[in-house]
């Protein structure tokens, strides 16, 4: 990990997301710090619901801003992601912080080729000529290994199988350079041989091209393949954050412990069976995000609660044998 | 590509066929004989048998619909019983007077639909959007005839800036591109677009917030395009659903409207139909029919062809 002595890519700062529907106010995220280094690969791990992708979306600003009520502060490379304008955030999208999606096929435009959606984005943010822009598409398609790609430029998305896509995907969101990707479960839709091929792909362009990577996934393998630190969400905070190594050895907040019994990890020493095969570790039902418990959200499901855990949300505090860069906001886990 | 516009094109064969079978036989479903209508009522015997050899009436129905088919096929739709002239001039001479009204009708219309629509899309669920699509339902609800009454009292009669009737002196001969002639044509044509406003509204709406709905929306915002890009893709996803729309619209209003082509006395194909049921003038009613469908059937076909450019997936 790269020196503490310049200031981090992204800084967040106690990020709360609310979403005002007509009889509730959900609850998606409250109060989720952090920050992350260029070149640094943060993997958010959590289970559907956690509040992972809403995450991400804040960063991009790309959430309803009618309904949607952001509290707290975010940086990315020296913008003030929240105070930003129509313009700053065009300027923003694609070129500082770029995104790719869980589902490929729905993130493209079915009725233009991958070609003229890689281009566009140089066009916008470059203002180049339409064949500057196609010849960095091309490069961009060779970049990602995607066979023939002079031909691939004029294929159509249906037209192309979905580890493809995803390839053409991650082509687009690296066509203008950024310093951050934000990774919404891109592997989550692919089977599980080019799974593996696109982690692989993301973890050789992150070094090549020296981005950083927040990579959300419910996967726990994905999570480790390609991480540098690990970010466990529930309900919406951050319950523990740590180096790769230490949350996978010495887990310090039970609802990890949990999520780890559950997965299979490659090259960890933990086996629990074959990949993809999910054991019901964790009882109960998910936590509800419209009336927020006052203590621990994991409390209800927790085998270890007891009555402190139900009063007052714990804070993120250095575990007892993880050293200060592994923070838990588990009552247990503090010496 | 080329193989698919081919195909389709030759499917036109078969449909048309069987097309012009059922406008053939539909006439003869209808009760009553098409002569009596020309005939004297003592009329001998001798003349009306002379007649119906004359017209063909005589031969055995397929062999009459035989003569018929070869014949349209040649451009030959017989010879009007009421007027003694040729169908396909009658036929052409209506279509010019229909098509000019359709294309003023559908440029109204659509241009109206299409902004209103992009706009409801975009803002649904305003208060905006309730005012548009309000708008675009009362325009589809409102009785066609009705409405050029309505139009028919204001402007022509009580404010008397318009003329109600006809296609301005000396008929569809004498038309010229004047305010003198062309005036005849407004109220009917605002009448006549006020459905394909609606209907093109409605749909533009549906089919942006549709889309506007869609992931790839977001993930084009994600990459940082600008208002103006997001607004290409977005015409683009609705091109080929609107022009199927508007193509059976304009379709539509190029069949002529019988009943708003009789309240302005507008001489195109549907006071043409009119006046043929009316007269019993059998050829005629049969030529317009026939010709009417195909148009619809080659209709459909460019429509086809068109949404085929627009998106890739169709071609398959
Ligand atoms: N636009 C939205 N409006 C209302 N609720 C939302 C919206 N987006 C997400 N949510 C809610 O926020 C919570 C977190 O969602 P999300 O971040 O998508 O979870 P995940 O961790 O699976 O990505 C969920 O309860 C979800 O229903
Ligand atoms: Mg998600």
């Amino acid at each position: 990990m790269s020196s503490t002595a310049t200031t981090p890519l992204v800084e967040v700062t106690n990020l709360s997301v609310h979403f005002r529907n007509a009889d509730a106010t959900v609850h998606a995220v409250n109060g989720v710090d952090f920050t992350l280094n260029a070149g640094e690969v943060l993997g958010i791990l959590g289970e559907s619901g956690s509040g992972k992708s809403v995450t991400l979306k804040t960063l991009m600003r790309l959430l309803p801003e009618k309904k949607t009520t952001i509290g707290g502060g975010m940086r990315v490379a020296g913008h003030d992601v929240l105070s930003l304008d129509r313009a700053g955030l065009i300027a923003f999208r694609g070129r500082v912080a770029s995104m790719i999606f869980q589902e490929p096929m729905l993130a493209f435009d079915p009725v233009f080729t991958i070609g003229q959606q890689i281009a566009e984005t140089v066009i916008q943010h470059e203002g180049v000529s339409r064949e500057v822009a196609m010849a960095r598409a091309l490069e961009m398609l060779e970049r990602v290994q995607i066979p023939s790609a002079k031909r691939r430029l004029e294929a159509y998305p249906h037209e192309m199988s979905g580890g493809m896509r995803q390839r053409a995907m991650i082509a687009l969101a690296l066509a203008c350079k950024p310093q951050l990707l934000l990774a919404d479960e891109p592997t989550t839709a692919l089977d599980a041989t080019v799974q593996i091929q696109i982690l692989l792909l993301l973890r050789q362009l992150q070094k090549e091209m020296g981005m950083a990577v927040i990579f959300v996934t419910h996967d726990v393998g994905a999570a480790v393949e390609v991480s540098d630190r690990i970010a466990v969400m529930y309900a919406g905070r951050f319950v523990e954050t740590g180096d790769v190594r230490t949350v996978i050895r010495k887990p310090g907040h039970p609802y990890t412990q949990g999520l780890l019994a559950a997965n299979v990890l490659p090259g960890t020493g933990i086996h629990a069976g074959k990949r993809g095969d999910r054991i019901e570790a964790i009882p109960g039902a998910p936590p509800n995000m419209v009336t927020l418990a006052p203590g621990c959200a994991f409390e209800p499901r927790c085998k270890w609660a007891e009555e402190r855990c139900g009063t007052k949300v714990p804070e993120p505090l250095p575990s007892a044998d993880g050293g200060a860069a592994h923070l838990v906001r588990c009552v247990r886990a503090v010496a | 590509m080329f193989t698919y516009i081919l195909k389709r094109i030759l499917y036109v064969i078969p449909i048309g066929l069987a097309v012009s079978l059922v406008c053939f036989s539909l006439v003869f479903l209808a009760p009553g004989d098409p002569l009596s209508a020309i005939l004297p009522p003592d009329a001998t015997t001798e003349l009306i048998e002379r007649l119906k050899a004359d017209y063909g009436f005589d031969k055995p129905l397929p062999v009459q619909f035989g003569k018929w088919v070869l014949r349209a096929a040649q451009g030959d739709l017989g010879t009007s019983i009421a007027t003694g002239r040729p169908v396909n001039s009658e036929i052409a001479k209506a279509i010019s007077n229909t098509f000019m009204l359709a294309m003023f009708a559908c440029g109204i219309g659509f241009s109206f639909g299409l902004v209103f629509g992009f706009v409801a899309g975009y803002v649904r669920n305003t208060w905006l959007d309730k005012v548009v699509t309000g708008i675009a339902v009362t325009g589809v609800s409102l009785p066609h005839y009705w409405l050029g009454m309505v139009m028919v009292i204001i402007f022509a009669v009580l404010l008397d800036w318009l003329p109600a009737m006809g296609a301005g002196a000396g008929g569809s001969d004498a038309w010229a591109w004047d305010w003198e002639h062309v005036r005849f044509l407004v109220l009917p044509a605002v009448t006549l677009s006020f459905i394909p406003m609606g209907i093109v509204t409605r749909t533009t709406r549906a089919v942006v917030a549709e889309i506007l709905n869609q992931e790839f929306v977001q993930a084009l915002r994600a990459k940082g395009m600008d208002s103006l890009g997001v607004f290409k893709h977005v015409v683009k996803n609705a091109a080929p659903t609107l022009l199927a729309v508007m193509g059976i619209q304009l379709g539509y209003l190029l069949g002529g409207s019988i009943l708003v082509e009789t309240v302005f006395s507008w001489p195109g194909t549907g006071f043409l139909l009119n006046t043929a049921i009316f007269q019993r003038d059998l050829p005629l009613l049969q030529g317009t029919i026939l010709f009417l469908a195909m148009f619809f059937v080659v209709l459909n076909v460019l429509v086809d062809i068109l949404q085929s450019i627009f998106d890739p997936r169709i071609r398959r």
